[in-house]
């Protein structure tokens, strides 16, 4: 297979065999709605210049393009950049996606907008959009993750959103995307659902994927302009699939450009002990698509476990499942304790603090660039920052004493 | 290939009788196997001619509280998809004796399930698994139209039926064309939204079906919201059937709780569905 295959446009929501829309009939005029006005918006200069100003006044875009000279010299071998989404306005990649949403939501006429959320940045990327907008927002989030990130309720609840507690299932991310999709089914009419991963029923995972691709068309240009040249390799970590959706997306058809999305490995690689959905599952359907889910044998869905409430997901962007079956990208998971040596390498050598989302993506970097030579070029999404971690990293490293 | 399906014979011989029905949800083995087991003879007795069985799923994005918990439920004390469709095959044995013995007809069993689950045992697989346990006919509540339209043909050369939804969110003419691919009956969704018991239903959905019903002629059922003996017979003013889940759910809930005992809560929830029939007779 060639990169020109690579279509980026789904036909009638598929990408290959995954994708499709599984969702109850109530949602599928309000999924058709949104395809129409997505489909319009994007053919209409009036609107991509508006997204472009959001991107630059309010996310802060672009991002920067950041060689990393002192992880590249303690490592030995290929230079290593690091895609700044970390800099970005409330601290991640999040916010692309959630500007472009709500300015769907202004077109479609709707006021309000509710969106599930794990680690708390797409719930906070979510309330600053609507604050931004002045629309009325509410953000599911597991009870688990409420304790994990504090600081990020906090904040969601400072920005004037409702944080809903969801208390069924495993009290994580799955659970918070069941809560908002029951919501949106009773409130379809006035109310627009942000997903915050290129997942969920078609057009999500191609319009997250859009709006998310500023990371790639910027990254691709900077390096350019750097270098001279595209990089060999890029890494991106994989929860739903957003950031590496974004980074990959825009290079997809350059084929000397090497992909690897980077699972968390959790504990092992035991079910129920990580969420490598690609890594370690299989074909299904959860939540609106078909795409590569962790379940049991019956179709249920399966416990996960990641220290990176980000990635802490059964599930993941039916694109990425096409990309791992035509062999476009690689996939492969990163244990907690890789992540979390991550994080202090980059923090010392850097002085930058990841995400423990991102941070996956920082440890497959520390195991390949020293076996890569010197005039190769590694490009990581550094997705997020980690201030919203630093009371779990402390705890897992106090633990670890 | 449906002319022998129970779920087609039910509602063919209800209109040549000029009659209504209601249709029980029950969430399988909740609280147990057996006790499903009995809730089935017992409502058949009452005189349902139609059932529906929740399959418990993790993750139920149409389904409220109420059934939610139960899924949850049953599905904590790891209760497996197999040991659901041997209780149905055991159900359809002492059934058999029973409609022998008494002279009522056999119950339509429908199964609600998700797609999920579906495509995780093989579409093929799950079908005739299905139909060889005895079940009729199946609700996927998260397979549309458009998705559907590989599973109905499969599901009817196994003689099962695919019953197909419409929501108030539904535009007219798509309505019109999930009523002609649907299979036994038209499930109609009384209010966006999930499950869950409500007091009275809109005027709006009452109007709806009932210009719904001059225009195709395949049976139309109500179900989400549908929780009491008036509500009962306000759906079926215009509608062949009406579904009832959370109330039900609700009442084995309580009982289960209470402590009731295993042919008490058999014979409290038997008589509620009894109750919801009345206005029907
Ligand atoms: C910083 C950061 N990176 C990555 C992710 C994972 O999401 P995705 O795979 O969609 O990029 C999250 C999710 O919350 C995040 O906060």
């Amino acid at each position: 297979m060639t990169a020109k295959d690579y279509a980026l446009m789904p036909r009638n929501g598929y990408f290959g065999p995954y994708g499709g829309r599984f969702v109850p009939e109530t949602l599928i005029s309000a999924l058709d709605q949104l395809e129409r006005e997505y489909r319009r918006a994007m053919a209409d200069p009036i609107f991509i210049d508006e997204f472009d100003r959001c991107l630059r006044q309010i996310a802060g875009r672009p991002s920067e393009l950041y060689f990393a000279s002192r992880l590249t010299q303690k490592l030995g071998g290929a230079k290593i950049y690091l895609k700044r989404e970390d800099m970005n306005h409330t601290g991640a990649h999040k916010i692309n996606n959630t500007l472009g949403q709500a300015l769907l939501t202004l077109r479609m006429g709707k006021k309000r907008v509710i969106a599930e959320t794990g680690a708390g940045q797409h719930g906070v990327a979510t309330a600053t959009a609507a604050a931004v907008f002045g629309l009325e927002c509410e953000v599911y989030m597991g009870t688990e993750d409420i304790r994990r990130q504090a600081l990020n309720v906090f904040r969601m609840q400072l920005l004037g959103a409702r944080v809903a507690p969801v208390s069924s299932g495993q009290c994580t991310l799955k659970d918070a995307l069941n809560e908002a999709m029951r919501d949106w089914m009773g409130s379809v009419s006035g109310t627009h659902y942000i997903i915050g991963s290129v997942a969920g029923p078609a057009p999500f995972p191609e319009m997250v994927r859009e709006f998310q691709s500023c990371i790639g068309r910027e990254a691709r240009r900077q390096m350019l302009s750097a270098e001279g040249r595209l990089p060999d390799l890029l890494i991106a970590c994989v929860g739903g699939g957003s950031n590496a959706a974004g980074l990959f997306a825009p290079m997809i058809e350059d084929e000397s450009v090497r992909m690897v999305g980077v699972e968390a490995g959790g504990r092992s690689l035991k079910l129920g002990d990580h969420a490598a959905t690609l890594s370690a599952g299989a074909p299904g359907v959860l939540h609106g698509a078909k795409s590569y889910v962790l379940q049991d044998a019956d179709g249920n869905t399966a416990p996960v476990h990641s220290i990176s409430a980000g990635l802490d997901y059964p599930g993941v962007g039916p694109e990425h499942a096409y990309w791992k079956d035509t062999g476009r990208v690689e996939y492969l998971p990163c244990s907690d304790e890789q992540a979390l040596d991550a994080v202090v390498t980059l923090a010392h050598t850097e002085g930058i603090i990841p995400a423990l989302e991102s941070a996956h993506a920082v440890a497959e970097a520390v195991v390949r660039a020293p076996k890569m030579g010197k005039d190769r070029i590694i490009l990581i999404c550094l997705s997020g920052r980690g201030d919203k971690d630093c009371n779990e990293i402390a705890m897992l490293l106090e633990k670890r004493k | 290939m449906l002319d022998q399906n129970r779920l087609t014979i039910a509602f063919a011989s209800l209109r040549a009788a000029d009659k209504k029905t209601v249709l029980p949800f029950i969430t399988a083995g909740y609280p147990d196997l057996d006790t499903t087991i009995d809730l089935l003879a017992a409502f058949r007795r009452q005189g349902v001619r139609v059932c529906e069985l929740g399959i418990p799923f993790s993750d139920p994005v149409a389904d409220g509280p109420v059934i939610q918990a139960s899924y949850t439920e049953v599905l904590g004390r790891g209760l497996t998809g197999s040991e659901i469709f041997q209780a149905v095959a055991e159900y359809r044995r002492r059934e058999a004796a029973a409609c022998a013995a008494d002279g009522l007809p056999s119950l339509a069993l429908m199964a609600m399930v998700s797609y999920s689950i579906i495509f995780r045992h093989g579409p093929e697989n799950y079908l005739a698994q299905a139909a060889a346990a005895g079940i009729d006919a199946l609700i996927v509540p998260d397979l549309p139209l458009e998705e559907s339209a590989a599973l109905t043909p499969q599901a009817q050369e196994r003689g099962l039926c695919n019953i197909l939804l419409v929501s108030p969110m539904t535009p007219p003419p798509r309505r019109l064309q999930i009523a002609k691919a649907s299979r036994g009956f038209l499930y109609y969704i009384s209010v966006a939204g999930i499950t869950g018991e409500r007091k009275r239903l809109p005027e709006e959905t009452i109007q709806a079906v009932a210009d719904l019903r001059r225009q195709v002629d395949i049976p139309i059922c109500i179900g989400f919201g549908i929780s009491s003996p008036q509500t009962v017979a306000q759906v079926c003013s215009v509608a062949d059937g009406a579904i009832v889940g959370s109330a039900i759910v609700h009442r084995i809930a309580d009982a289960a709780k209470a402590g009731a005992g295993h042919d008490e809560l058999v014979a409290r929830v038997a008589d509620f569905v009894g109750e919801l029939l009345a206005p029907l007779r």
